[in-house]
């Protein structure tokens, strides 16, 4: 009995897991590769023609490339000072997290407040008396000012998530460490870089890791800021399944975010490789 | 002599500190503001007439007209959004700690074969876009009947949140001395009466955090809500698939209904808040 009992408490968790995580992810590979039961790369070939591909795989990583480093950067910036601070640090925490409970379409929709034609930025500048009138901002014609918006949409909903990871990381470094280095003259940016960083390697990856398959999967904040003037691939996942109602195209959609996703993944792990010895 | 120019220099390197101080405290303000500004924008807009909101230029404090409101709650199929919302995250919520808080017990108490494995495949569910699962479900949902039903919504949205029960329920339980469960054997107590009674309160807290936390993630879920409902649509579905063809005071006022509750959760257990991520560590 004691035996078994590890087994019977894990046996409800892994049972689902296998049929609502494991399998469909087979489901979904089936069906890409897959039309009316027979094997056919037709999926594949109809979404990689289809002229909304290429511009929404080309917006989702140069989105990522641009959001994920100023993530980090703030996100590390954000987090030395919680575990900088004296007074008032669970207050400031706290504040700094609350992003972490937005949903991503809530986020999208407080930025449209913000740039929307009658909204707070173009009241303020009207305020100040740089324009006269209302700016379309979020407009086709300024696919840039669109990409902002997201940019910024996605920076402040989104870099909680590292920041509150990093913050653990940094509770896990020996304070000893740092003053070492403070002994021998290190200046307070010579520690960070050359004590702390290297420290907090394991936090980082993680953090990385999954900043960057959410941010693969970007989707409420881009339809609720661009509508469909910025294709991204999450979209265009549901714009095929949704509206298009061709399942096989939208699973082909689905392997593609996946394989980028388990791409980025390893070149993580690769990149920020922590020995052996190092993990906790 | 050498004792002035001490003097002097222990007196600027106080004053050095203090600008530093200084600028520390006006980047923490700066930041503050940053995460909330947006936060009030939005909450200005719900508060404000809606012709007030589509008005130009507009203004930067609330008016406290509940007309924005009234006409989102009156709008038809808002309610019935609100409501599926409820239930799907209050389905998720139990689904995800009857399965995980098992299986977390067991990692913090057994050693046993497999133990990696199924950490392993835990771990793994976060390498991979969940939200993507919506997609072959939807599928096995028509099979087995459950299309555009709240359950087969839970049960998609369990898996978001299953993996984070288990990790926060592995510390709760660990961060509890075993002794103490040991203690209450050699007192008589079986292993289930000595969890229930010895275990169950100390954890109970923690719990009901990482519950609240479950239930925060369904309610803001939106790529599989909107993939898997047309007639039971939740909130954010609702909200998603009207972006188009809804006027803006509506969109502001559904989006304060997302923001305020999942904002009021995120406060009644933000002492666990930093427990529960801080354990994405590992």
């Amino acid at each position: 009995m004691p035996r078994a009992m590890p087994y019977l408490l894990l046996l409800p968790a892994t049972l689902f897991l296998a049929v609502f995580f494991l399998y469909p992810f087979v489901l979904v590979a089936i069906e890409a590769a897959s039309r009316d039961g027979a094997w056919t790369g037709e999926n594949f070939q109809r979404m990689a023609t289809h002229w909304k591909f290429v511009p929404a795989l080309r917006n989702t990583i140069v989105l990522a490339a641009v959001v994920v480093p100023i993530q980090l950067a703030l996100a590390l910036a954000m987090a030395s000072i919680v575990s900088a601070s004296e007074t008032g640090r669970s207050t400031i925490l706290y504040i700094f997290a609350i992003p972490l409970g937005i949903s991503d379409l809530a986020a999208g929709l407080i930025w449209l407040a913000i740039f929307e034609q009658s909204g707070f930025l173009n009241s303020a500048l009207a305020g100040f008396g740089v324009i006269e009138r209302p700016i379309l901002f979020l407009g086709y014609q300024n696919p840039l000012m669109i990409f902002l918006a997201i940019v910024l949409a996605e920076v402040w909903r989104a870099t909680a998530i590292m920041m509150v990871i990093l913050v653990a990381g940094l509770g896990l470094i020996p304070k000893e460490y740092s003053e070492a280095a403070q002994v021998f003259g290190a200046s307070r940016w010579q520690r960070f870089v050359k004590v702390t960083l290297p420290l907090l390697r394991p936090s980082l990856q993680t953090a990385l890791i999954l900043r960057v398959i959410l941010a693969f999967e970007v989707f409420a904040v881009v339809v609720a800021l661009g509508g469909t003037n910025f294709p991204v691939l999450m979209g265009e996942t549901f714009e095929w399944q949704f509206t298009l109602q061709d399942r096989g195209v939208a699973a082909a959609y689905a392997m593609v975010i996946l394989a980028i996703s388990i791409a980025f993944t390893l070149l993580i792990l690769r990149l920020l490789h922590v020995p052996k010895e190092a993990r906790t | 002599m050498t004792e002035a120019v001490a003097d002097a220099a222990a007196r600027g390197y106080v004053e050095t500190r203090r600008a530093g101080r200084r600028v520390f405290y006006a980047i923490v303000v700066l930041l503050c503001v940053w995460v909330l500004l947006p936060i009030y924008l939005l909450l200005v807009n719900a508060l404000s007439a809606p012709a007030e909101v589509t008005a130009f230029p507009q203004r930067f404090w609330p008016s406290f007209d509940l007309g924005s409101i009234s006409f989102f709650v009156n709008f038809q199929g808002v309610l019935r959004a609100l409501w599926n919302s409820v239930q799907v995250a209050a389905l998720t919520m139990i689904l995800s700690i009857g399965l995980g808080a098992p299986a977390g017990y067991a990692l913090s108490r057994f050693d046993f074969r497999g133990k990696e494995a199924f950490r392993f495949l835990v771990v793994m569910t976060r390498a991979f876009p969940l939200p993507l699962l919506a997609l072959p479900l939807a599928v096995m949902f028509i099979r087995v009947g459950l299309d555009d039903t709240i359950v087969g919504l839970a049960l998609v949205h369990t898996t978001l949140a299953l993996p984070f029960a288990v990790l926060i329920t592995f510390s709760l339980f660990s961060g509890i001395p075993v002794e103490l469960e040991e203690a209450a054997w050699t007192l008589g107590c079986t292993r289930v009466s000595a969890f229930r009674k010895v275990v169950l309160p100390l954890a109970l807290p923690g719990i009901a955090a990482s519950a609240v936390f479950a239930f925060v993630i369904s309610w803001n879920e939106v790529f599989a809500a909107a993939v898997l409902t047309i007639e039971n649509r939740t909130l954010t579905a609702f909200l998603l698939q009207s972006l188009n063809v809804s006027p803006l005071p509506l969109k502001f006022a559904g989006g304060a209904a997302l923001v305020v509750p999942a904002l009021l959760f995120i406060f009644a257990v933000r002492k666990y808040l930093f427990a529960m991520w801080g354990i994405a560590n590992r």
